[in-house]
């Protein structure tokens, strides 16, 4: 029937063998393939007309190939790399809602993914519906909810707005009710995708702390992120992740050096190439200007304008990246 | 550990028993939701629930009988109401159904859940409002029967039957559900299509009008290849006695000796009709079909939502 790639724990067995050097995630020779439709098919019309003409043409990009780690229980992964290294989807992996193309994903105990929180939300309902609706996503029974809730919701601290629909929450507080039930539930896995930022300054520490609490009760954590200085702060091993491909892991120290030394060169790599693009860029609208001088023609100012936008834009990349 | 069940998500993802245990309050909640916000914020709520059909009722009757004159079933607002509820219930549970995946797409793409419950709560939800909604069949009912005598339907105990076209009603609609979910998915066209389709099919299907009376060339070939036809028809049959259908002559159930045998006879008939059977046959077919698609394609959803 289906390809259950996924290996099933035996719940028993392992209620018999709680070791503290017991295996709590176990990713093995995962890729993931994506088909990347080139012109975004989606319309019937469309995809008879391309079948018809044989045009149906699909690129193959592998946004994970063969990444393969074990975190043991309690252990903490800091998972890093450039934007498009493949981190969400290696997150996305491991909580289940991508299913790998190859390979197969282990998870043994709960799994709260603090990813984007309040994804599970819905607008018109107050409050307190969407706790239990929340917690069902989540996989609970209302039972259990109704004995956390009083526990959700004094840490999320809207006791006075519970009653009120979600739309008319303001963003951060829909992100505290988020981060307050799926920290209620004290998951053995927790996934983090730069969330620690939840709120104004008084929460942040409060869910910081929280987080920190669950680390010393022994949940093994995922945490991504592009802070250097979280991820040494909170993780005690890494991995480095580049197109798809894990190129480095080990101890937290070490592989954060590995890491700054890349973005380093990376950076450096880019700013050379946008340096080279500025001056085309102005030796371009030199030329024109030259050109018209000589002709005595304006047939050329919409080029200028052009070229000038794309000098600024240039100028403005370089500076984000001097901050950086 | 205050977790009360320690099911990992390897298990979850093959749909096992355990998992089905295990995220059963997540349908209950999805369910509890989609019956909670259809009617919030208007005054009168779940009322509306009952309201509506039989305002649709009193409109409908009223014009048709206009256009249609003199009806050869002699309560023409019940025969109304029992096609449009039972039509309605597959159309709305159906089009939502549709809609629910791509509609819940920011939590599919971030939390593993069971896909199928946004589906199939749909469908529920559809149901119990449909239920809540035969209330106003006995309502109409009982106000012909204590006020019009002339008009009156005498409702037997083969009304229980009834139950039987519901659920192959539910059945097809479940199929037909998980069916329009996986392709809306892939091709938003659908909704658009399907939309009109309904259209279609409700015009196909003997709810304003009786068969018998019409002179039926090739349309009968498309009214019977219909599954409501059989399914609106059967459930007539165990209510009212009038079936509306061909070859099922509408005769109505009066009170008098042997009653109840003539009751019985009409909806065992009814039920075991060539019309009737195809029916089933459909809704049977439609629900393999459905799960077989579904699961085939679960997995890729989240590429294409």
């Amino acid at each position: 029937m289906e390809n259950n790639n996924i290996v099933p724990v035996n719940n028993e067995a392992e209620d018999q063998f709680i070791i503290k050097d017991e295996i709590a995630v176990k990713v093995d020779n995962v890729s993931i393939l994506f088909n990347l439709n080139k012109e975004g098919v989606d319309s019937f019309k469309e995809y008879m007309i391309k079948l018809l003409k044989r045009q149906l043409h699909y690129d193959e990009f592998w946004a994970l190939t063969d990444v393969s780690f074990e975190l043991k229980k309690g252990e903490r992964l800091g998972i890093m790399g450039l934007n498009g290294a493949g981190k969400s989807t290696l997150l996305k992996t491991i909580a289940g809602v991508l299913k790998p193309s190859k390979g197969s994903v282990t998870v043994k105990g709960v799994i709260a993914p603090l990813l984007e929180l309040g994804a599970g939300f819905d607008g018109q309902y107050t409050g307190k519906e969407n706790i239990f609706l929340y917690g069902s996503v989540m996989g609970y029974s209302r039972e259990f909810i109704a004995s956390k809730y009083d526990e959700i919701v004094a840490f999320s601290e809207l006791k006075k707005f519970i009653d009120v629909p979600l739309k008319n929450y303001s963003s951060g507080m829909k992100a505290r009710l988020g981060f307050a039930i799926a920290t209620a539930v004290e998951p053995e896995v927790l996934i983090l995708d730069e969330v620690l930022s939840v709120g104004d300054a008084k929460f942040r520490a409060k869910s910081e702390k929280k987080v920190r609490s669950m680390f010393d009760k022994g949940v093994t954590v995922l945490f991504v992120s592009h802070s250097v200085q979280q991820v040494k702060s909170i993780c005690n091993k890494a991995i480095l992740l580049e197109h798809g491909k894990i190129i480095a892991s080990g101890e937290v120290e070490e592989i954060c050096a590995i890491y700054e030394e890349r973005t380093d060169k990376k950076l450096e790599t880019q700013m050379n190439d946008l340096i080279k693009e500025i001056d085309k860029s102005q030796k371009k609208i030199k030329k024109i200007k030259e050109k018209q001088a000589e002709t005595g023609e304006e047939i050329s100012a919409e080029v200028i304008t052009k070229t000038e936008q794309k000098l600024e834009q240039l100028h403005g990349s370089v500076k984000e990246m001097e901050k950086e | 550990m205050a977790n009360t069940d320690k099911v990992s998500f390897t298990e979850k993802s093959k749909g096992s028993i355990k998992g089905l245990k295990k995220y059963r309050n997540l349908l209950n909640e999805l369910v509890r939701k989609n019956i909670k916000l259809q009617y919030r914020g208007s005054v009168l709520g779940l009322f509306w629930t009952c309201l509506q059909p039989l305002l649709t009722m009193i409109v409908l009757s009223f014009v048709f009988s206009m256009i249609f004159g003199k009806k050869n079933v002699a309560n023409y607002p019940v025969y109304l109401l029992t096609g449009r509820l039972l039509f309605d219930f597959y159309s709305g549970s159906t089009k939502k159904a549709m809609r629910s995946i791509r509609g819940n797409a920011s939590i599919i793409k971030k939390v593993y859940v069971p896909k199928y419950a946004y589906v199939f709560s749909n469908i529920v939800s559809t149901f119990i409002t449909f239920a809540i909604s035969l209330i106003d069949l006995i309502v109409v009912i009982a106000f012909y029967n204590i006020f019009i005598p002339s008009k009156a339907i005498y409702i037997t105990p083969c009304v229980i039957m009834a139950i039987i076209p519901i659920f192959v009603l539910a059945v097809l609609a479940t199929g037909v559900g998980f069916i329009l979910a996986t392709l809306q998915v892939f091709f938003r066209d659908v909704e658009y299509l399907y939309d009109v389709f309904c259209l279609l099919l409700f015009y196909m299907t003997p709810i304003v009008y009786t068969v018998d009376k019409l002179q039926l060339g090739a349309a009968a070939v498309v009214l019977k290849a219909n599954p409501l036809y059989g399914i609106i028809g059967a459930f007539r049959a165990c209510v009212t006695g009038q079936t509306g259908l061909k070859g099922q002559k509408g005769f109505e159930i009066a009170y008098g000796p042997g009653h109840l045998t003539h009751a019985f006879h009409l909806a065992v008939n009814t039920m075991t009709s060539g019309a009737f059977l195809y029916a089933v046959g459909f809704a049977v077919i439609m629900l393999v079909i459905g799960i077989i698609v579904f699961r085939k394609n679960q997995d890729k959803f989240i590429l294409h939502i």
